[in-house]
């Protein structure tokens, strides 16, 4: 089976501020990022789809000790979609020092930055960002 | 399957080392077969955890060379596991499965660490080699940042205020401490009071510097064998009762971090398996790799319900002589977290206290332990439920 959408394919998506998913033509769920199969039902029969970058922050952290080669402090939030699923990512355009407990439930709007490789990884690649949505 | 038993349990000092991981897991493996009346030519299979070698000293494969320092038999396969810090408790489980299942009848399992040697950076690097490495890692997410997201929302959640969430979550630390206090082998034996927990410095917000575990170097190992041959070799051989282990996937699917899905799946074996409940159970060693992490747990157990197993520390519950004695051997915050070794020393802890020699800290009466440890970012949940 061919693999639907490969992090190759999502990350030149995310270059065009495009963000794909997959929309299952089973249960109608968006996995995202993606997976081999739907994140709910397991179903293969799965489209390409781009999903609205809309969403609401949940939870987050201010990492201040970082892995080497990163530079402390930023934060790091998970997001949950408009269309249900949740993603990882950096909240940017605010001061890591001003973050508290009222960021949660905050409108954001998802873009991308690059991240550096570093000896471990597979070379440069592009994260998901978050920016309130004022 | 075929009842199993624990004949004999061995772990080194935790902290840090100057040996390595062969000479840490050497020792630790023959303190264990020492005190199981057999020698290493017995062993038939040997479930040998490690997780970094390859960044702390350039050794992977290590499972051999564990093997040929204990002067195993050509003919007993060694095998290494990694499931990131439950690495030893999945290799175990393992052991147990197959002498369970009349393929062994003795086998050694166990795990060796030497986590110092990599620095807090290329550590830090390394442990997030645990979450994805595509769609997650690239934030630069860390251990500590993943529990401290997990604490934000269990405050959010449960309408909780951060500050009095910490103050509680700063009782689990303190509390850790002072069981690791009286444990000759843990990294830290030195009591901690909440201010000390609320005055230092922040590594991932809301996680402080007392709310972290240690890296630390260490080994710990167990050998597991048919209840039979048990009974014939060692006066108090410590049965398994139940057995559970449950995987989940990134961040973004586990979603609620509050509720963890591999732990519940995991316990729900356990119990089941055993024909046990959390009332049952009189001690426990889980995974406090951060503080918030011990009261995720409680609520995963149903020790306590959920939004509820916040301030049992400051209660003094699950202290020594309190409800549930939750972590008497210091936990990881105290006893260190070795991460490859971390799950064989729970049991370690355990397997001593069902046969009653704890000193200082010894459970009274203690006769159904747990151990729980926790893989990755909720990645992997093993747990072990033991009796006397
Ligand atoms: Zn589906």
């Amino acid at each position: 089976m061919e693999y639907k959408l490969t992090f190759d394919q999502y990350q030149q998506g995310l270059e065009q501020e495009e963000f794909s998913g997959l929309q299952c033509n089973a249960c109608n769920t968006l996995t995202f990022p993606p997976l081999g199969v739907c994140r709910n039902c397991g179903g293969a029969d799965l489209k390409v789809t781009r999903i609205s970058g809309n969403g609401t922050l949940r939870t987050f952290t201010v990492i201040r000790v970082a892995p080497e080669g990163m530079k402390p402090p930023y934060v790091v939030a998970m997001v949950e979609l408009e269309e249900g699923a949740w993603v990882t990512g950096n909240l940017v355009g605010i001061d890591p020092d001003e973050a508290d407990m009222s960021l949660i439930e905050k409108k954001v709007k998802l873009g991308s930055q690059v991240v550096k490789g570093d000896t471990y990884s597979a070379g440069d690649s592009r994260v998901v960002t978050f920016s309130l949505i004022e | 399957m075929r009842q199993v038993a624990i004949l004999g349990v061995g772990m080194t000092k935790f902290g840090i080392s100057e040996k390595t991981n062969l000479e840490m897991f050497a020792e630790a493996g023959l303190d264990a077969i020492t005190q199981s009346n057999i020698e290493p030519k017995d062993i038939e299979a040997l479930y040998f955890g490690n997780c970094l070698g390859g960044f702390e000293e350039g050794q992977l494969h290590m499972a051999p060379f564990a093997h040929s320092e204990l002067g195993l038999p050509v003919a007993a396969p060694a095998t290494r596991f990694e499931a990131a810090c439950a690495t030893a408790t999945v290799a175990t489980r393992h052991a147990a499965l197959l002498v369970g299942a009349g393929v062994y009848d003795v086998v050694l399992a166990g795990g060796t660490e030497r986590a110092t040697t990599m620095g807090t950076p290329l550590a830090t690097r390394t442990f997030a080699m645990a979450s994805q490495a595509q769609y997650e890692c690239p934030a630069g997410i860390t251990f500590p940042g993943v529990f401290a997201m997990a604490a934000h929302m269990y405050a959010n959640k449960y309408g909780i205020p951060l500050k009095e969430l910490k103050r509680h979550m700063a009782g689990v630390a303190v509390k850790n401490h002072y069981h690791g206090s009286m444990n000759p082998k843990a990294h830290f034996q030195k009591e901690i009071d909440v201010e000390t927990v609320l005055g230092g410095m922040m590594v991932a917000d809301p996680l402080q510097l007392f709310d972290c575990c240690p890296f630390s170097d260490g080994a710990a190992a167990v050998v597991v064998a048919e209840a039979g041959r048990a009974k014939d070799l060692v006066k108090k051989p410590i049965y398994f009762a139940g057995m559970g282990q449950a995987s989940a996937g990134p961040l973004n699917l586990q979603q609620d971090l509050t509720r963890i899905r591999a732990r519940e799946a995991s316990i729900s074996q356990a119990y089941s398996e055993s024909g046990l409940g959390p009332d049952d159970i009189d001690v426990v060693e889980l995974h406090d790799c951060f503080t918030i992490a011990e009261i995720l747990a409680l609520e995963s157990f149903r020790f306590y319900d959920f939004g509820k197993a916040y301030d049992a520390a400051t209660r003094g519950e699950t202290a020594l002589k309190g409800k549930i004695v939750i972590n008497p051997s210091g936990g990881l915050k105290s006893k260190g977290h070795p991460i490859g070794a971390t799950g064989a020393a729970q049991l370690t802890e355990i397997v001593e206290q069902l046969r009653g020699e704890s000193g200082p800290r010894q459970v009274e009466g203690a006769r159904v332990g747990l151990v729980d440890t926790l893989g990755g970012d909720f990645g992997t949940v093993c747990n072990i439920i033991l009796r006397s």
